[in-house]
């Protein structure tokens, strides 16, 4: 057979990951905005706009990792024993957020700030660390004999703290920009004021990665500043500084779901300089999807499953979005 | 390599972390069932105490899932943090059967849920109770995966080994191995009867405390109808499982009758209770019942099995732990299938809702189809021991080369986060069930609420399932990433 199946699971996999980082990165995002908003009411308002939604935004990162277990469990083991501690704290942070959608209604209203803290933190303790595991990720992780050959600790470097700040920029205007989406009145208002400095910083934040990224890794820029591939890599700068643009303009305008659209549209660009400054390797610097990959027998089995309920779930996870698609405000809720 | 400490640390973790989920997943698929069973039943007769029903527990249903989702997350990715060697070999099987479970039935539930939760003013009603059916699908769907993964770790068979890695040979064969039917059966009971029993204490602590409306009689009447149904079952089950077990982990039976060896003439003795000393190679104060042990196992008056001292002694589990487990889950059985007689007999003379002793009985046996579930599932991880993919892979071999500071620090964190995050929630699950369903049309009935501006009785949290503030203030609060 001449399917390349490496490369269609490396397809998958980063299409997982991609969803969940642009789904699950708005919801993150809400948790970074709580502390912007005292009003126990806007903030009830806040969290319903994703309580339908949350669990099946998360799954996507179930998918990642299990896809990632099925098709390259080199990959799996290695990166997951590379960061194990700031995996631990991730999962730790998913979880306190993760109840505090149920809990926080089910508390009296003295124990409530406990569920909002729990949110807050868990949240902001989430995105560090996947922000610091992207930056590390970038640095490579050192390998021997099929297992990971570095320290418990390697992971924390100033550029991966500094990609973790990136990333709290980003989940925090994507969700910002859900929000005006989802909300109106003053809460919108507000959003609306806190997008435009966020949008500043992200463009920042995007340079300087840029910047950084290149200087950092010799064969990153050896990749980027080479020829042809600087004439077809121009093309993602040019696009995102047309993004920015068009989102500063879109939230002058009165805006509903362009100033969300068009961040999306940033994050995937960025999300597409990662890919093409690391392809084809699974774990920088060295492993390939190739060298990663499982047996054959093991891939082709489970993409077609993948190949078949994909679609599915992509179906029906849009008619969730369908079905609870509109404003959100304190008074009517979902109660039409 | 890792330290021997790392390893024990590591195998803890596990344990604690895979105990503390399962509890949730359980209730889940119990709940997801029970919950379409009484929206079929309102659709149907149109008998509003259904629907409150469904009201009622379909709050708790919400907590407990959140509960599921988030500590399966980190089952997820403990596979490749702690256990990479074994993922380094066994991937390959359990990697992809660990990626249908998630594109089969973690999506599934995902996705109809909050219609399920949040949807009863923005769809039909038949497409409601479809986004409740394919929630309960989706969790049973989720049990068979992961128990055709597990299955195969403990009987494995449809594979190769190439350059020191599983490559998978027959998916039919992995999927559909020895143990697979016996443990998906007995799960999936274990579940149901674990749901069956919290839902009847839940009923019996109102009848207790005077409440006595159809609502309340009716979830004590449908808890211990299931009891008297499937209790039996799970036994009859059970015995399958134990046969299969004997047939292809023979040294796991041995350890859970604590059988060191044969005697020259005669059955094998049933021990009931005593004390198995594994460097002794015998068991103390041990009350013995003769015959017993060859009846129930092979089904015949002197039919022998092999004993321990069959097996090098590093091939051994931990016979105390193993010996015990299996004792706490068979008494808790029967224990169970006489509840569900007794209610019956009552039922048959009309005094089921009065009898303050079977309801007290009913009440104190609410957790224990968890309890029985978590024993049973000790009696076949810790059975066997020492090995991680049965015959194949130890253990000791599979776990990551981390240092016993960081498994520490991890181990210490996941408890701390456990016991503050889930024991928060399960103190909500049971003030929601001592809060009880509301009546048709009562204060409590949450179709009435429907909110709005100038609505007496406008929820603050129109997107809570939950339509009443809990009283007293839970104990502990959460601790921050």
């Amino acid at each position: 057979m001449g399917i390349d199946l490496p490369l269609i699971w490396a397809v998958i996999i980063l299409f997982s990951v991609m969803m969940y980082v642009v789904m699950d990165g708005f919801d993150l995002g809400i948790g970074l905005l709580y502390p912007f908003v005292r009003g126990k009411a806007d903030r009830d308002v806040m969290m319903n706009t994703v309580a339908p939604v949350w669990d099946g935004n998360e799954t996507w990162l179930v998918l990642g990792g299990a896809g990632l277990l099925a098709a390259f469990p080199l990959a799996y083991l290695v990166v997951l024993s590379a960061f194990y501690l700031p995996i631990i704290f991730m999962l730790l942070g998913l979880i306190c957020r993760g109840v505090a959608f149920e809990f926080r209604f089910k508390a009296s209203d003295q124990n409530c700030h406990w569920w909002d803290k729990a949110f807050i933190g868990g949240s902001a303790v989430a995105t560090f660390f996947q922000g610091a595991i992207l930056g590390a990720y970038i640095d490579g992780i050192p390998v021997e004999n099929r297992a990971y050959a570095g320290a418990a600790l390697d992971w924390l470097t100033p550029f991966s703290v500094f990609t973790a700040v990136s990333l709290f920029v980003a989940y925090a205007l994507l969700g910002c920009t859900w929000l005006i989406l989802k909300t109106e009145g003053a809460l919108q208002a507000r959003m609306k004021a806190i997008a435009r400095p966020l949008t500043w910083a992200l463009l920042a934040v995007i340079v300087a990665v840029s910047v950084w990224t290149p200087l950092a890794h010799a064969a990153i820029a050896h990749r980027w500043f080479s020829m042809p591939n600087l004439f077809w890599f121009a093309p993602v700068p040019i696009l995102v500084s047309v993004a920015c643009w068009q989102l500063l303009q879109s939230l002058r305008r009165d805006p509903s779901a362009g100033p969300f659209l068009l961040t999306l549209c940033l994050i995937f660009l960025c999300y597409t300089g990662f890919g093409i400054s690391l392809w084809p390797n699974v774990v920088p610097p060295s492993i390939s999807i190739r060298d990663a990959a499982g047996p054959p027998q093991s891939l082709g089995f489970t993409l077609v499953g993948a190949l078949l309920i994909i679609p599915m779930i992509l179906g029906y996870t849009a008619w969730g979005y369908y079905v609870f698609r509109g404003k959100i405000n304190a008074s009517s809720g979902y109660h039409e | 390599m890792p330290s021997v400490n790392a390893l024990l640390l590591a195998r803890v973790q596990f344990g604690f972390t895979i105990s503390f989920h399962i509890i949730f997943p359980a209730i889940t698929i119990g709940l997801a069932s029970y919950l379409a069973v009484l929206e079929g039943c309102w659709l149907h007769t149109r008998n509003e105490v259904f629907r409150t029903l469904y009201l009622f527990w379909s709050k708790i249903f919400a907590i407990n899932f959140g509960m599921g989702v988030v500590s399966g997350l980190v089952m997820a990715y403990e596979f490749g943090t702690n256990w990479s060697r074994f993922s380094d070999f066994a991937g390959g099987i359990t990697g992809p059967l660990l990626t249908y479970e998630v594109l089969t039935a973690f999506f599934l539930e995902g996705g109809f849920l909050g219609v399920m939760l949040f949807g009863w003013q923005r769809v039909g009603l038949g497409l409601h109770f479809f986004a409740t059916l394919m929630v309960a699908v989706g969790t049973l769907v989720s049990a068979t995966w992961i128990l055709a993964s597990n299955s195969w770790m403990q009987t494995p068979q449809g594979y190769d080994i190439i350059s020191g890695r599983v490559v998978p040979t027959d998916w039919l064969a992995v999927i559909l191995n020895p143990s697979f039917p016996f443990r998906l059966a007995h799960m999936g009971v274990a579940a149901f009867l674990a749901t069956a029993l919290m839902v009847g204490a839940a009923g019996a602590w109102h009848l207790l405390r005077g409440r006595d409306d159809p609502g309340i009689r009716m979830m004590t009447s449908m808890a211990m109808w299931m009891l008297l149904v499937v209790a039996p079952i799970q036994a009859v089950v059970g015995d399958l499982h134990g046969l299969n077990t004997l047939q292809h982990q023979p040294v796991k039976i041995a350890a859970i009758e604590a059988h060191w060896e044969n005697q020259a003439s005669g059955g094998v003795p049933l021990t009931l209770v005593g004390w198995p000393d594994q460097d002794r190679e015998t068991t103390r104060l041990g009350v013995e019942l003769p015959h017993l042990g060859s009846l129930i196992l092979t089904h015949s008056w002197d039919g022998q099995f092999r004993g321990l001292k069959d097996f090098p002694r590093e091939d051994r589990p931990n016979v105390a732990i193993v010996f015990w487990s299996f004792r706490v889950m068979v008494g808790l059985c029967l224990l169970m299938i006489a509840l569900g007689l007794w209610a019956a007999w009552l039922r048959w003379r009309g005094s089921l809702y009065r009898t303050r002793s079977l309801l007290r009985v009913a009440l104190w046996m609410g957790p224990t189809g968890l309890v029985a579930m978590l024993a049973g599932w000790i009696t076949t991880e810790v059975g066997r021991q020492p090995w991680v993919v049965y015959g194949v892979m130890r253990t000791a071999q599979a776990v990551s080369a981390h240092g016993a500071a960081e498994v520490g620090l991890s181990l210490a964190l996941f408890i701390l986060v456990y016991v503050t995050v889930f024991g928060a929630g399960v103190a909500y699950m049971l003030r929601l069930m001592a809060h009880g369903p509301g009546l048709p049309g009562g204060p409590m009935d949450a179709t009435q609420v429907k909110g709005g501006p100038g609505q007496p009785r406008q929820p603050l949290r129109p997107l809570s399932v939950v339509a009443e503030p809990l009283h007293s203030a839970p104990t502990g609060g959460p601790v921050q990433g």
